[in-house]
């Protein structure tokens, strides 16, 4: 009950006419790098972070997570209309959401987007209000072996997702991996496959990978098969905004499942891409309509976008009770708390009630303004895909290539988004599966560092991994969700013998 | 006539107005902030803190682009400003690691390819146990790891860096064998360590200070020829000045701090990087950044100059030393 007294406060701090004021030009901003693949809301908020040293920090961070906010909605928009995500934790939303736009319900799909997103960030702040302390406690309990079951529970979920054959999704993450190892360890501290490039010194971005991969490699394709988009007859109707938000509520077992693994990820620092996936690929395996999954299904849209925003959300808690970020935006907004004199860690909560709750409270605020907001972008928007192919195509050529050069400021980067796109024409061309190299590349080098650490601490004993009760039941979740689908069909073809032997 | 007259008086102005500005050498566009940790880290603080004093106290007309290039545990940016030679609007933040990182991995720059300009502050080492643990002092703690060697964990950031650093120097002096787990940052040890997964970490007091406050964790002694400036008390009972210096505490190591320095690339003129060190030396007489070496709890230490110079050579010589013992020394 105290918490609840508490946000009460909150909320008075937050609500005044200034303050909503900078929500929503945060939510703007936001809205706009969001929407621009590579610029993203990392970059984004420390963009905007020295504008902020003047600032009280109440207003401070409104603003700052407002952006935030306003990002992980502009990342989906461009997902769902040109497969290109704006931010990595938005790469599982292209699965269903450009198929769902091609077949002329971008509207659908983006209000489906926004308001499932909504739901998963205010899921993820109402967990922040009731159990903040316990939540606090419970993320104490996750070292290196727990980390790993965690990344193993996102890879697990995800495998057998694809209908591509087994071998291919193998090779795919293999690659990944192999991606993610680039740059420097930091188990040995060493260089690894660098090749005496300075520019591969600080690894492959995920991000230069993704505008390659999925925007240059989709324009490609798209030019090979006739220079236009097949979403281009789909009329914007303001009418359909409402008929989808009727059928909301139909999702609502995968709506309640997405926002709990993406507020179990949020806070045990797996992050808001890796919750993604995992919802996507737990959304697919679990639902009715499997065969749907990959084509315009609108559960495969539901499912990550809820999962991202209550992760992205609950992130904001570690951040606040134990100075660990929970994503890369979380970092650089802890770094702003430092720099406003405040320091994160458990005592934040005792010390300074008025900025934690007030913040808590804005992001109550912060997230219905910027579902106002996104809502009625929606139309604008969707009325994009109705350009000819012919101006929109060069146009998606140029954001892309700015969008890798921002990412760090690397010409080195633009060549390496070409040859991403290259990479990512021949898959589809040979028909083997983006995603689990995606997943590779954004998990692959934590879970290494993870298993290394559990390695170095166990002295080389595989046992840590059975040590605690914790870590079992992670890894046994993993592994039933692995092994599953093949023990059941190897179960299957065992019985299927006898079965006939029977009859014969 | 007349035009001639004015053309040479124009020109005498120029050449007199000229020579002055070369003497007084002032950045002519915005200036580039290179950070050599991701956004977020103790240095990135530190460049953060600095702009933001800049800001406010205008100490210079132009304005500050900060750019975080942290790869490679900040190899990128210092590679950047090596390539950058000769440009004397690009100022790179960053620790010891400018000249300790080309031993420890194969990189394409030499420490003396880049310009010292400042050391602003030296950041302190601690060594921190469990809050419950039963250890009251460092030298009990000592004994307990040494009676059981290769049991215990120090978690530490990065690996053959600072906190690996340490470990080894704590190891030497006191014959204790640890089991060294290197995390992604101080951050991570820090909470690692209130969560119990580790037995000790090495955290700057910034890194830490929470998790004490909190009654999580308890400082045992600081690796600093003295204590630490007092302040108010942290927790109830003790403040930073109550804690002993290793020394005392019976873990024979003088002295290990790391300095937060800033550089500019090679080949600059020698006016640029007095311009920046007496632009430094204004920052760090202000009351904001005594605000931010008391909210830290590093020491207040300005070096330029031959000073600086002196002080690099001798903690490179001491780190290499480490790092030619462990063998880390890449070739």
């Amino acid at each position: 009950m105290e918490n609840f007294a508490s946000l009460l406060h909150g909320f008075g701090v937050a609500l005044t006419t200034y303050h909503v004021m900078l929500m929503m030009i945060g939510v703007l901003l936001g809205i706009l790098v969001g929407v621009l693949p590579g610029l993203g809301a990392p970059n984004g908020v420390s963009l905007l972070l020295p504008l902020t040293f003047t600032m009280d920090p109440v207003a401070a961070i409104i603003l700052l997570t407002s952006m935030y906010w306003g990002a992980l909605f502009g990342g989906s928009t461009t997902s769902i209309l040109f497969n290109i995500p704006g931010e990595p934790s938005s790469v599982a939303t292209t699965f269903d959401g450009y198929p769902m736009a091609r077949q002329g319900q971008a509207t659908q799909a983006l209000t489906l987007a926004f308001l499932s997103a909504g739901f998963g960030a205010l899921v993820g702040v109402i967990l922040i209000t009731v159990l903040s302390t316990w939540v606090a406690k419970f993320a104490l309990r996750f070292s290196s072996p727990e980390y790993f079951a965690v990344y193993f529970l996102a890879f697990a979920s995800f495998i057998g997702l694809g209908t591509a054959s087994p071998f291919k999704t193998i090779v795919s993450m293999g690659l990944g991996f192999a991606f993610a190892a680039v740059g420097m360890d930091t188990v040995s501290g060493g260089l690894r496959l660098t090749y005496g490039f300075n520019e591969l010194l600080s690894g492959i971005s995920f991000l230069i990978a993704v505008i390659g991969l999925f925007g240059i490699g989709e324009l490609m394709l798209t030019m090979e098969e006739g220079l236009r988009f097949d979403g281009i007859r789909a009329r914007v109707k303001i009418r359909d905004v409402f008929r989808t938000i009727a059928t909301l509520p139909r999702y609502w077992v995968t709506l309640l499942r997405s926002a709990a693994i993406g507020c179990w990820m949020g806070i045990t620092p797996g992050g808001p891409t890796a919750a993604s996936f995992m919802s996507y690929g737990l959304a697919k395996r679990l639902s009715r309509r499997k065969e749907g999954f990959g084509r315009g299904e609108p559960e495969g849209v539901v499912a990550p976008e809820t999962a991202d925003h209550a992760a992205g959300s609950s992130a904001i808690l570690p951040m606040l009770a134990l100075g660990v970020p929970g994503s890369a935006t979380a970092a650089v907004m802890m770094g702003g708390l430092m720099i406003w004199g405040l320091n994160p860690g458990p005592m934040l909560f005792v010390e300074r009630p008025d900025f934690v709750w007030g913040l808590i409270a804005s992001m109550y605020l912060g997230n219905i303004v910027a579902v106002l907001m996104v809502l009625a972008t929606i139309p604008l928007f969707a009325s994009i895909l109705r350009i000819p192919f012919a101006i929109i195509g060069p146009v998606i050529v140029v954001v892309c290539f700015i969008g890798a050069y921002t990412v760090a400021g690397r010409p080195f980067d633009l060549w390496l988004a070409l040859a991403f796109g290259v990479v990512g024409y021949l898959f589809k061309k040979l028909n083997y599966p983006i995603a689990p190299l995606v997943l590779a590349m954004v998990l692959g080098d934590k879970a290494e560092d993870a298993f290394r650490q559990s390695m170095i601490m166990s002295r080389g004993s595989l046992s840590i991994f059975w040590s605690n009760g914790l870590v079992t039941t992670l890894l046994l979740i993993g592994l039933a969700l692995a092994f599953g689908p093949l023990l059941s069909s190897a179960l299957g073809r065992l019985m299927k013998p006898k079965a006939s032997s029977a009859v014969a | 006539m007349l035009k001639k007259t004015s053309w040479l008086l124009a020109t005498t102005i120029a050449v007199t107005f000229g020579g002055v500005a070369q003497a007084d050498w002032k950045p002519a566009k915005p200036v580039e902030f290179i950070v050599t940790s991701s956004p977020g880290g103790g240095t990135d603080n530190f460049a953060r803190v600095v702009q933001s004093i800049i800001a406010k106290h205008k100490l210079m007309e132009q304005p500050i682009v900060v750019t975080n290039k942290g790869g490679g545990s900040g190899a990128e940016g210092f590679i950047y400003t090596k390539v950058a030679a000769g440009d004397s609007h690009k100022l790179t933040f960053g620790t010891n690691n400018a000249y300790l990182l080309p031993y420890v991995a194969k990189l394409a720059y030499k420490p003396d390819e880049l310009t010292p300009v400042a050391a602003m502050a030296l950041d302190e080492f601690l060594l921190w146990v469990k809050a419950d643990a039963p250890y009251k002092d460092a030298k009990s703690y000592i004994e307990a790891v040494k009676a059981k060697p290769d049991t215990f964990k120090m978690g530490g950031s990065q690996s053959k860096d600072t906190d690996q650093t340490l470990t080894s120097l704590i190891q030497d002096a006191t014959s204790a064998k640890f089991i060294y787990v290197p995390f992604q940052g101080g951050g991570a040890a820090g909470v690692q360590l209130a969560g119990g997964h580790i037995d000790s970490n090495t955290n700057n007091p910034n890194e830490n200070a929470g998790q004490w406050k909190a009654g999580a964790i308890t400082p045992l002694c600081v690796f600093s020829p003295t204590r630490l400036q007092g302040g108010v008390k942290v927790t109830a009972t003790m403040g930073w000045s109550d804690i002993p210096t290793c020394k005392e505490a019976g873990i024979p190591i003088d002295q290990f701090q790391m300095p937060r320095t800033v550089w500019l690339p090679g080949g600059v003129p020698a006016d640029a990087v007095a311009f920046y060190a007496d632009l430094l030396k204004k920052v760090s007489e202000t009351p904001e950044w005594k605000e931010y070496i008391e909210r830290t709890s590093q020491t207040d230490r300005f070096l330029a100059g031959q000073d600086l110079k002196t002080f690099i050579a001798s903690d490179d010589a001491k780190n290499r030393k480490v790092f030619e013992q462990e063998g880390w020394i890449a070739r």
